[in-house]
């Protein structure tokens, strides 16, 4: 572990935020732009499309749980600038860290690592993507709507890549609440305001984000160490990495209920997210028994983090499935 | 002396030019895309109007 890292744990912490930048290994070249290799395809990976599917996902069940109606138009065209701002954002987001991007394994072949876009032009996409899906919500949808969007691009830029990412372990949660605002924009765009229930979605997908985050973190630790990004793993070590994780899964298992317990939805939301949640403190349990070396590494290859991080995704879209399940059940039964 | 950049080859041109290709006809889907669906917002807020 570089001494960088080592004092962004020390300094830093858990809890605080005032770890050094630690600066990628000095003597990497570059990645170096080859003008013409370009296929339309980079473009639209450049949108981080797996990330923006989830991000609809949440975005389009907010949508149908707000009270009242939007024409079909509008909430597809509110449903479109989510998925384009998220995209707009990621793709800033592969701008500004194109660096350790070329680091690491998982990230390498991305267009701009592997030359085949030029930072410049992606810098360009990403700022005219975000400008274009702000105004057209605004003008489209309502000013509400906009305006959270606008919060939400600026939070995941700005706020994560910017300024928690390379700085602290605490990046991915603090940083989560960028990919949580969707079910709210979603709200907004029907309602033109905030509720409480749109509130506990975006809790939601805030105290999910951890132990999503960490699981992967735990057995691709290795390729954030050699990038200098401080994950959890890196500065703390992967048995305070288990700990963190099993404690945000429980915290997440208790935010999950309470739609139910609050009377915002049916029995049926609510059975659904204690299974859910039942099943996911399972997993995470899983992770933090793991049978470990002395320095917390596991001796299975990461195996139970890597089917937490299956789960969480599987979690994430049960509850919002169960979420809309129940409205319709409430309407329609 | 050697030219910089290096001259492509004709098959290196001539994938360059299908990716060129690949490009202008998915900028032209978005293009005919939005308008399309810029007319039918317009569409839904003047009905809200009448």
């Amino acid at each position: 572990m570089s001494t960088a890292l080592r004092n962004a744990g020390r300094s830093g912490g858990l809890g605080g935020l005032g770890g050094v930048y630690a600066a990628p290994p000095k003597g990497t070249a570059p990645p170096v732009f080859l003008a013409g290799t370009d296929r339309w395809q980079d473009w639209f990976l450049l949108l981080k499309p797996r990330v923006v599917s989830l991000v609809v996902f949440t975005g389009c069940v907010g949508l149908f749980m707000a009270p009242g109606r939007i024409h079909p138009v509008l909430a597809f065209t509110a449903v479109l600038c989510i998925a384009v701002a998220a995209g707009a954002a990621g793709a800033l987001n592969m701008w500004y860290e194109r660096d350790i991007d070329a680091l690491m394994q998982r990230t390498r072949r991305r267009p701009i690592p592997a030359g085949r876009i030029d930072p410049g032009s992606a810098l360009a996409y990403g700022v005219a993507l975000s400008v274009a899906s702000v105004l057209v919500m605004g003008l489209a949808v309502n000013l509400c709507a906009a305006t959270i969007l606008a919060i939400s691009i600026a939070f995941y830029v700005l706020i994560y890549t910017v300024w928690l990412k390379r700085r602290t372990p605490q990046n991915i949660v603090i940083g989560g609440a960028a990919g949580a605002f969707p079910p709210l924009i979603g709200w907004a765009a029907v309602t033109g305001s905030v509720d409480v229930l749109p509130l506990l979605l975006f809790g939601i997908v805030f105290f999910w984000t951890p132990p999503h985050f960490w699981a992967l973190s735990l057995y691709a630790c290795k390729d954030y160490g050699r990038a200098g990004v401080p994950m959890l793993p890196v500065v703390c070590g992967a048995r305070e990495t288990r700990r963190q994780i099993f404690g945000y899964t429980l915290l997440l298992a208790v935010v999950s209920v309470l739609p139910w317990a609050l009377g915002y939805t049916g029995a049926l939301y609510g059975a659904a997210a204690s299974v859910l949640g039942a099943g996911f403190i399972l997993c995470a349990w899983r992770v933090l028994r793991d049978q470990c070396d002395t320095a917390g590494t596991s001796r299975d290859g990461d195996a139970a983090a890597r089917l937490t991080f299956r789960c969480s995704l599987l979690y994430l879209a049960g509850i919002f499935v169960a979420l809309a399940a129940d409205k319709i059940v409430t309407l329609y039964l | 002396m050697s030219e910089f950049p290096p001259r492509p080859t004709p098959i290196e041109a001539a994938d360059m030019i299908r990716r060129q290709r690949g490009r202008n006809v998915a900028l032209l889907l978005v293009l005919v895309a939005l308008a399309v669906l810029f007319f039918a917002i317009t569409l839904v807020k003047l009905g809200h109007m009448g």
